[in-house]
C-alpha cells in the first residue's frame, strides 16, 4: 500500500541551492581567484617560453642535448654555424653538488629541528627560529663570497684530508691535486643554504608528533634521546625526507653561490673533491653575456630542463609532507 | 575538614586486613568487592612496593588545582582514586612518576616516596623512576611504526636492560595482560590493528616488561567498550597479587570490583582536596564524610 502509494509520487529532482552574491562579493571574489591563479599563470607561462624557445635545440641535439658533454659553437669564415651542445657534465654537477649539499645538509638540519622542538628553552627558541627564518632571507651571492673567501681555504684542508684517507673511494679520488673550487666545497655552501627549509619543514613535522605516544615512551622509563627514536623519528620520517627534497629543490636552481665558488669545466667529473664541475643554473649565467641567438636558445633549454627537475622534485615533497602530515602516521 | 593523614592512620590501625573485615558488609557494591578480596591469597602480599605521597599540591601555571593529598599505596594493594571530573585525581596520578613536570607551566610541591626514597630527590635518575612506577593511560597508546611484540619489548631496549630470553619475557607479559591467546600468532603484526581492548592490554603488557613495581592506571577503561572492560578488569586483579596498582576510574562499580582502598577526591571550585580514604567496601558501604557518601550513592558527580 504503502510502496504503491510512493510509486505514485513523482521524486523530485535534487534542488539547486543558489543565493545571489552581493556585487562587493563578486567583486572580491574575482580578485582573489585571479590572483589565486596568478602563480599558476606565471609559472605555466614561463615554462611554455622556456620550451618554445629550446625547442629548436631539443630538435636538432635530441637526446644529445642531455648526454653530451661538450658546449662548442663555432662559425667559420663562411659565416656557417656548426654546433655541439650538451649540458651533460652540468647535469652530472648538478648531482654531484645536490647530493654533497643533502649529505651534509639534512642531518644538520635534523639536529637542529630536534633541539628547537625539543631541547631549547622556550625563549632561545623563538629567537632562534627566527635567526634560521633570516637565514633563508639572506642573499645567496653573500654566502657565496663568504665561501669563496672564508670556508674555501678551510675546506680545501679538508678535502685534501678525505684525499689522502679516503682515495681508495672513487667519488673521493682525484685526478690531480687541485682542490680548490672543488664540488664539494660548492656543496659545502649549498648545504648551510638548504638548512632553513629543511630544518623548518621537520621542525612542523616532529611539533606534530602525537602527545600520548611520547607520553608512552617517557612512561617505560626513556630518555628524551630514547623517545626522540621511538617515536618523534618514525613520526617524522617522511616530513624529513619532503624536506629534504624541498632542499634539494633549491640546491638544483641555486645560482650565484655555486658560481662563485665553482670552476665550471665542460667535462664530466664524478670526483668530488677534484676542482671542476658544473651546474646548469651556473652555466646559464657564465655563457648568457656573450651568447649568439642560437647559444641563447640553448641555454633556455638547458632551463628547460631544470625547471622540469625542480618542478618534479618539489612535486614529490609537497605529496610526502601532505601524506604526512595528513595520515598522522 | 578531617585531616587525611589522621584519617587514613586510623584506618589502617582498625582495619589491617581489608579481607577480614568486609565479610560484614551490607551493601551490594561492598559485597563484589569483597568476594575479590577473598579471592586474594594473603600469603602473596606484600609485593610490589609501596608508595607514599605527602602533602602533594600541584599547579597549572598559577592555578592551584590539587592542594595537599597524602595518600599511602601499601605494597601489594590495589587503590582506586574516585570523584568528579576535575577534581585533580589524573593530576595527582601523574605526580607520582613525575610525568606532571611534562607539562609546561606544571609545578608541584611535597614528596612522593618510593621504598621510602624520594622521587623527586636531584640525585635520582628519573627514568629509573619511572621503570619502577609504570603507567597506563586513558587512551591506549601503542607504538604504531612497531609490531606487537615489539612494542612489548620497547621498554626493555628504551631503558637498554639486558633480558636473557626475550621470547620468554614476551610471553609472560602478554599471558599477564590476558592478550597472549589473542596475538600469539601475529606478534609480527602491527599493533595498529587491534581492537581498542586489545591495544589497551598491549600498553599493559608493554608497561609490565620493564617490570614496574608499582603500576599506575590512569582510567585505563574510559574508552572500551564493557566487554574489553571486563577483560581488563581481571587483568588488574591478576596482576594485583605481585605489584602494588593504583588506578583512577570515573566506574565506582569499577572501584568496587578491583580495589582494595578507595580514596575520593573532590574539588569544590578551588583546588582538589583528598575527601577520604578507606577499605573499598567501608568507602561504598559507610563512609564517613557526607560528601563521599553523596557521591558514592550517585547523588552527584
Amino acid at each position: 500500500m504503502i510502496s504503491s502509494a510512493l510509486d505514485g509520487k513523482m521524486t523530485p529532482g535534487p534542488r539547486e541551492i543558489t543565493s545571489n552574491p552581493r556585487l562587493s562579493d563578486k567583486f572580491f571574489r574575482a580578485i582573489v581567484t585571479s590572483f589565486g591563479f596568478s602563480a599558476l599563470i606565471i609559472l605555466t607561462l614561463i615554462g611554455a617560453f622556456l620550451a618554445v624557445r629550446g625547442f629548436q635545440i631539443f630538435k636538432s641535439e635530441g637526446l644529445h642535448f642531455i648526454t653530451g658533454f661538450k658546449w662548442d659553437v663555432t662559425i667559420d669564415d663562411a659565416g656557417e654555424v656548426t654546433y655541439d651542445m650538451g649540458i651533460g657534465a652540468m647535469l652530472v654537477g648538478t648531482i654531484l653538488i645536490s647530493t654533497v649539499a643533502l649529505v651534509v645538509g639534512v642531518p644538520l638540519s635534523i639536529s637542529v629541528a630536534l633541539f628547537l622542538t625539543f631541547y631549547a628553552p622556550i625563549r632561545i627558541r623563538t629567537f632562534l627560529i627566527s635567526i634560521v627564518d633570516l637565514m633563508a632571507a639572506f642573499p645567496s651571492v653573500l654566502f657565496g663570497l663568504w665561501g669563496y673567501f672564508v670556508l674555501m681555504p678551510m675546506a680545501t684542508y679538508w678535502s685534501k684530508l678525505l684525499y689522502k684517507y679516503l682515495n681508495w673511494i672513487p667519488i673521493f679520488d682525484a685526478p690531480e691535486k687541485f682542490f680548490e673550487r672543488s664540488p664539494f666545497i660548492a656543496g659545502l655552501v649549498l648545504a648551510i643554504m638548504i638548512i632553513p627549509i629543511v630544518t623548518s619543514v621537520s621542525r612542523e613535522v616532529f611539533a606534530q608528533t602525537p602527545l600520548d605516544r611520547v607520553q608512552a615512551a617517557y612512561a617505560l622509563g626513556a630518555t628524551r634521546w630514547g623517545m626522540i627514536r621511538t617515536v618523534v623519528l618514525p613520526f617524522g620520517t617522511n616530513g624529513v625526507i619532503g624536506g629534504a627534497m624541498l632542499g634539494l629543490g633549491r640546491a638544483f636552481g641555486e645560482t650565484v653561490a655555486v658560481y662563485t665558488i665553482l670552476n665550471l669545466v665542460f667535462r664530466p667529473n664524478w670526483h668530488i673533491l677534484y676542482g671542476a664541475g658544473g651546474n646548469i643554473a651556473s652555466l646559464i649565467i657564465l655563457k648568457w653575456g656573450e651568447a649568439t641567438d642560437l647559444e641563447t636558445n640553448a641555454l633556455l633549454a638547458a632551463g628547460f630542463v631544470l625547471f622540469l627537475m625542480t618542478l618534479g622534485v618539489n612535486m614529490g615533497a609537497n605529496f610526502i609532507v601532505g601524506r604526512t602530515l595528513k595520515s598522522g602516521k | 575538614m578531617e585531616n587525611p593523614d589522621l584519617l587514613e592512620e586510623k584506618i589502617m590501625s582498625t582495619d589491617p586486613n581489608p579481607a577480614a573485615s568486609s565479610s560484614a558488609k551490607p551493601n551490594s557494591l561492598g559485597d563484589i568487592s569483597a568476594t575479590r578480596q577473598a579471592n586474594r591469597q594473603p600469603g602473596n602480599r606484600p609485593l610490589g612496593s609501596g608508595l607514599e605521597a605527602r602533602g602533594i599540591h600541584a599547579w597549572f601555571g598559577k592555578n592551584h588545582v590539587l592542594e595537599d593529598v597524602s595518600l599511602d599505596f601499601a605494597a601489594g594493594t590495589v587503590t582506586a582514586l574516585i570523584g568528579p571530573s576535575g577534581c585533580g585525581k589524573s593530576t595527582f596520578i601523574r605526580t607520582l612518576n613525575r610525568m606532571h613536570e611534562f607539562i609546561p607551566g606544571a609545578a608541584m610541591a611535597g614528596e612522593v616516596l618510593l621504598d621510602g626514597k624520594d622521587v623527586y630527590d636531584p640525585g635520582i635518575d628519573v627514568t629509573k623512576i619511572r621503570l619502577q612506577i609504570g603507567m597506563v593511560f586513558q587512551k591506549p597508546n601503542p607504538f604504531p611504526s612497531m609490531t606487537i611484540g615489539e612494542n612489548v619489548l620497547s621498554g626493555i631496549k628504551l631503558a637498554q636492560l639486558k633480558v636473557d630470553n626475550k621470547d620468554d619475557l614476551l610471553e609472560e607479559c602478554l599471558v599477564r595482560a590476558g592478550l597472549w591467546s589473542e596475538v600469539k600468532d601475529r606478534l609480527g603484526a602491527h599493533a595498529g590493528g587491534l581492537s581498542g581492548g586489545q591495544q589497551q592490554r598491549l600498553c599493559i603488557a608493554r608497561a609490565l616488561a620493564v617490570k614496574p613495581k608499582v603500576l599506575l592506571m590512569d582510567e585505563p577503561c574510559s574508552a572500551l567498550d564493557p566487554g574489553s572492560t571486563l577483560r581488563i578488569e581481571d587483568t588488574i586483579v591478576e596482576l594485583a597479587k605481585n605489584i602494588t596498582i593504583v588506578i583512577v576510574t570515573h566506574n565506582m562499580q569499577q572501584a568496587a570490583r578491583v580495589s582494595d582502598y578507595t580514596s575520593f577526591f573532590l574539588s569544590d571550585g578551588g583546588p582538589g582536596q583528598m575527601i577520604e580514604v578507606g577499605p573499598t567496601s567501608q568507602i561504598f558501604s559507610r563512609p564517613v564524610d557526607q560528601r563521599t557518601e553523596n557521591y558514592v550513592s550517585g547523588r552527584f558527580g
